[in-house]
Formats: C-alpha cells, structure tokens, sequence
C-alpha cells in the first residue's frame, strides 16, 4: 500500500478524481439532498414569516431542536478540526490522506451548526441589537466570540494545507476544468511554486493553526456547555459540565469524520489511499472517546442521584426511568455500549463495523443532547405542570435539511478542492523514507 | 427606594383578579400573563387544602435575567424595578433560562383573543410597545407609579392581600409586615434576593 502513495501521479489523480468525474450518481444523490435542504429552507422561509409560534416551542419549553442542533452540529466540527490537529502535532504519519476530509468536515459542520442560533431567534433581523449594545458578562456574547474566531481559524486551518494541493490543480487540470475553477486554482494557490522558503512558511502556518485550534475548540465547547452550567437549573448546573461537553463533541466528531471518510472513500474509490490502517486507528479514538464519555456519563448522573435535592431528583427520574427513559437508555446502549463494543472487538473493527458504530454515535449523540436540554426545562422549579415538547414539522423539517446540507455542501467542496491532502502524504512519505534506514539499523542493534 | 411587594398567602382568596386586572391594564398578548396565580394542592381528603401562590416577576436585586442578557436589554432602575428595554431585546431567551421563577414570556405573535382586534385591544396596541420576537415581563406597572398610582394587581386584590411599599425604608408598611410576619422569599437559596415577600 505504501507504494501507492510513492507513485505521485496515481496520487494525484486519485486526489482530483472527485473535480473531474462528477457522473450521474453524484448528479442524482445531490439532487436528493438539494431537495431536502429546500424543503428546510422553505420551512425556515415560513417561520420567517410567521414568527417562533410556527414551531413547536412552548412557554415551558422555549429551547428546542434549534439548540440541541447547535450544540450536536457544532459539536461534529470539533472533532474533525481537534483530530486533524492533534494528529498533526502528533506527527502521526497515517493521518495524511485523511486531514482533508476532517478539516472540511470541521469548516462546514460549524457553518451549518452556527446558523442554529440564527434559526432559533424568531426574527432574526434583532441580531444587530447585540452589537450595538453587547453585555460582556453574557454567555451568549462569550458563545458568538468564542465561534466566530474558531471559524476563522477553521477557515484558515483547511487552507494552509490546501494551498499547495491548489498549485497541483493550477499546474495539472489545465483546461479539463471550467474558467471559474482555473480562476479559483490561480488565485488561492497564491503563486505556490513549492519553494524552500514557502515550504518553511507553510509548516510554520500550519503548525501554529494546528496549535491553535486546539484551545479554541475546547473553549467553544466549553462555552457552549458553560451556557447551561452557569443557570441554577437542575441537570445542567453542574461543575463538569465543560469538559463532558467536549468529549461528547470530540467523541460524534470523530463519529462523523468516520463517515465522511468512509463515504468518500467509497464513492470516488480511495480505497488505496484511506486503508485499512486508517480505519484501525480511528476506531482505536473512538474507542477511547466512548469509553471516557460513559464514564463522564455516570459520574455527572451519579453524583447527582445520589443527594436527592428535590430539584434535580424529578429530572433524574423522568432521565432514567420515567418520560426519557427510553430514549436515555436508546442513548447509553445504542450510542454508547453498542459503538464502543463494535470498535473494541478486533472482528467488528471492520470498515462496515466502524461506520454503524459511527451512524448510531452521530444519531444518539443528538438524542442525547435533546436529553439534556429538555427535561431540565420541563422541570419547574415551583410545582406546575409543564407541557411537553418533541418539536414540530417545521423544526425537524429545518434539521433535516440542515444534516443533508453537510453531505451536499461536502459533495460540491470536492468538486473544486481535491480530497486528499496530495502534499502533505508526500511529505509524510518523504519523511518516512527518510527516516526508514535509521529505524532499521536501530533494529538491528538492537 | 426600593419598592417590593408581600402577598399575605393567609388572605389570598384565589380569585385571579389579579391576574385579570393585570391583563387589562397591560394589554398582554393571549397566552402572556405578568401574574399568575399557582394552585397547589396540599394533603389528602379529608385532611386537604388549596394553596394559592400568586407570582410575578420579583425584581430581585440580583437579577440573574439582567446577568446572561447579551443585549443588555434587562436592566434594573433605580427603584429596584428590573426593566426590559424592548428595543434592545434581540429575541434569544436566555433570561428566560436563567430566571428560576418562570415570569417571563416570549412574544410569538402580537396576537389577539378573537379573529379581528376588539376595539380594547385595538387601544392596547396603540398604548403598548410589545415588539415580537422579544421578552416581555411585570414591571410594577411602571406607568401607573409615576402617577403615584399601585400596580394594577395591589389595587384590585380583593382580599387587599397584596401590599405594596418601599423595602429600603424600615417603617414602611412592608417592611413591618416582613418583620412581624417573617415573610419569606420564593426560591431564596438562589441567591438573587427577590422583592417580592410572601407572608404564610
């Protein structure tokens, strides 16, 4: 396998497959998708007009799917950008053909997670009063700070790597692509000639982006988590909060990353590129991931059962065995036992096994949002009755369209960018070989 | 000055009318109430009773409303009274998260009880800016104190349960009241020090 990646034309062309050779499968599955993001769109174009009342939000439950959307979807980005960045810095050498797929699926899962507030303010035309007169002390001004710079940086931190893929495109495709895609090639390859001095400012730009990204990430999440920790309210008051909030983020990122990969993988045939290896050592993350989110799981659960303050015992009970319990226990066995079994034992660690633990991660993990924000809103702090909430057409039209948005959006990225970072696994190459002689005369010593 | 109110939970009758004159003097959109009176139903036959709990919104002198609204559209006067400013109220919700009593509405829809205005509607919603897509809340009828009016809900109570007064002056009526009666605060161990004292 490894002389594949040795072979630069082969690469290369496996890289530009995507941009060249759209087919009439691509045509019909982005049609699918298109017409289900209209249909969300239209459904957010009649809540325009109409206001929140359209939705299924009520006086008691006034956060809803929009929210938990937020949340799950931005949480998707983080492990595509802490993956790619953590590897990075690691220096893992089989990271290379997948950073591309990670890094996009992080610029575009935040995209569409950070329209969710958007969503969720019946007008949003109100959203300038938060700058005119912004209050410092706010989580949510702490939330807009904290995404808007990440979304900077996930912007530039899926650049910087593209940026010499963008000279391959320039210099190779040539007139087998539209004006507008040469057009795109010349501009952003920023006159890329794989100099010594750009090799070194590139490294240099992406090595701080990569060291970079890894606090903003955690502190989105935290932020975001730190929105409902710093309430009084039952369930969400609760010290570790920010962390549980980022490994749940690290853990369906690293879940929707597997299924990007894998569907790429499979639709443009990269199976030489993203191998076997690839596959092992993703599950081995999610396996680590799973398990510390059980753990995180309990321990919040637990220390909360345990004193039986009156507020956080009815939410407790409704979670576990009343109203939500099976949904709660859907969530645990489903998102959490079942993935982390599938991916511990070596005969489920296969690519099939890898992407149900992933599809059942991605799902439940949504699940298990809704689980946090809603029963805590159902219980009042006086002793009312409060009506129910599972969201409306119109909600769950706006979610769906949004989750057909990735794929799409990712499906047209690759129409114009190549899908595996062709620079960097040649650079990993380079090193590997370079490295190789020393590492088998070490063996021999030893 | 610090004005507060104390309902005498002994006197309340439940009756609602404060709920109905709040209705009327503030011109709430259907579903929207600055009052409400919750029922509690307290032991078992024979041994029973209802308990009436009118709330509000408490002005509390920590607002955590006031702390996590990224406009700073909620804000407290001077008087203690805690305001929202509905140019400034971009619609989010957050406060209503944060406030652990549950008197704050979202306004959907400036909507009205029947298909077309009445004409007391109609005059609500010349005399009322309720924007949609914004909090509304109590605010002690602001507009009748500064013609040296009570809110709406004192002045109507028919059991003449509610008291309303200056907490920061010892010998105002309310504060005797709080002192003799040990009034009690809804939900005090939140911290935010509400104005609005309960007499059992």
């Amino acid at each position: 396998m490894d002389n594949v990646y040795k072979d630069r034309a082969k690469l290369q062309e496996a890289a530009v497959r995507p941009i060249l050779h759209g087919g009439r499968r691509f045509r019909l599955i982005a049609l699918i998708l298109a017409i289900i993001v209209a249909v969300g769109a239209g459904a957010y174009i009649y809540q325009l007009m109409h206001g929140l009342g359209v939705t299924g939000l009520n006086n008691d439950v006034f956060w809803g799917i929009y929210i938990i959307s937020l949340v799950d979807i931005i949480g998707m980005s983080y492990g595509g950008a802490v993956v790619s960045a953590i590897l990075r810095l690691a220096g893992a050498a089989w990271r290379a053909p997948i950073t591309r797929l990670a890094e996009a699926t992080a610029l575009v899962t935040l995209i569409i997670g950070a329209l969710f507030p958007i969503i969720d303010l019946g007008h949003p035309s109100h959203i300038w009063r938060l700058f005119v007169s912004p209050n410092p002390g706010s989580p949510i001004l702490w939330d807009i700070i904290a995404i808007l710079t990440y979304l900077i940086a996930t912007v530039l931190f899926f650049y910087f790597p593209l940026i010499p893929d963008l000279a391959i495109c320039r210099d190779s495709l040539g007139d087998k692509v539209g004006r507008w895609r040469k057009k795109i090639y010349t501009v952003l390859s920023l006159g890329w000639k794989g100099l010594p001095r750009q090799e070194k400012y590139l490294n240099w730009g992406i090595k701080i982006m990569s060291i970079i990204i890894i606090p903003l990430a955690v502190s989105v999440h935290s932020v975001l988590a730190w929105l409902f920790a710093v309430t009084s309210r039952p369930g969400w008051h609760s010290t570790i909060f920010a962390p549980y909030f980022v490994v749940a983020a690290l853990f369906s990122g690293v879940a929707m990353v597997v299924l990007v990969v894998a569907g790429f993988r499979r639709a443009y045939h990269l199976e030489n590129f993203i191998g076997e290896k690839q596959i092992r050592y993703l599950s081995y993350l999610m396996l680590i991931l799973g398990v510390m989110y059980l753990y995180f799981t309990f321990s919040e659960l637990f220390t909360e059962g345990y004193t039986l303050e009156t507020t956080s015992v009815p939410v407790l009970a409704a979670l576990l065995y009343g109203n939500y319990g099976p949904f709660f226990w859907l969530f645990a066995i489903g998102g959490g036992v079942i993935p982390v079994l599938l991916v511990a034992i070596p005969k489920t660690r296969t690519v099939t096994g890898l992407v149900v633990a992933s599809a059942l991660v991605v799902s439940t993990m949504w699940l298990k949002r809704f689980l946090i924000v809603v029963p805590t809103l159902r219980q009042a702090l006086f002793p009312v009755s409060t009506q129910s909430y599972t969201g409306n057409f119109i909600e769950w039209a706006i979610l769906i369209g949004a989750l057909a948005a990735i794929p799409l959006i990712l499906m047209l990225m690759f129409r114009v960018f190549p899908v595996i970072s062709v620079h960097e696994v040649e650079e990993v190459e380079v090193k590997r070989s370079e490295r190789q002689p020393e590492l088998a005369s070490g063996l021999e010593q030893a | 000055m610090r004005y507060g109110l104390v309902i005498d939970l002994r006197k309340c009758a439940g009756c609602y009318s404060c709920m109905a004159a709040c209705k009327a003097e503030n011109f709430t959109p259907p579903g929207v109430f600055f009052t409400r009176v919750l029922v509690n139903e307290n032991g078992k036959y024979p041994n029973a009773r209802w308990q009436f709990i009118p709330v509000q919104c408490n002005h509390c002198e920590n607002p955590a409303c006031a702390a996590v609204c990224p406009t700073g559209a909620t804000s407290q006067k001077e008087n203690g009274i805690v305001t929202i400013d509905p140019n400034k109220c971009m619609g989010c919700r957050y406060c209503i998260v944060a406030c652990p009593y549950r008197v704050r509405f979202y306004v959907n829809k400036r909507g009205t009880y029947y298909r077309t205005p009445t004409p007391y509607e109609a005059f609500g919603f010349r005399a009322r800016d309720y924007q949609e897509g914004t909090v509304i809340k109590c605010d002690f009828c602001s507009h009748r104190l500064e013609q040296g009016l009570e809110p709406a809900c004192v002045a109507t109570c028919t059991s003449r349960a509610r008291y309303f007064g200056d907490l920061d002056d010892p010998n105002s009526e309310i504060s005797r009241l709080i002192t003799a009666n040990r009034a009690y605060q809804l939900l005090a161990e939140k911290g935010t020090n509400p104005s609005i004292y309960y007499i059992h």
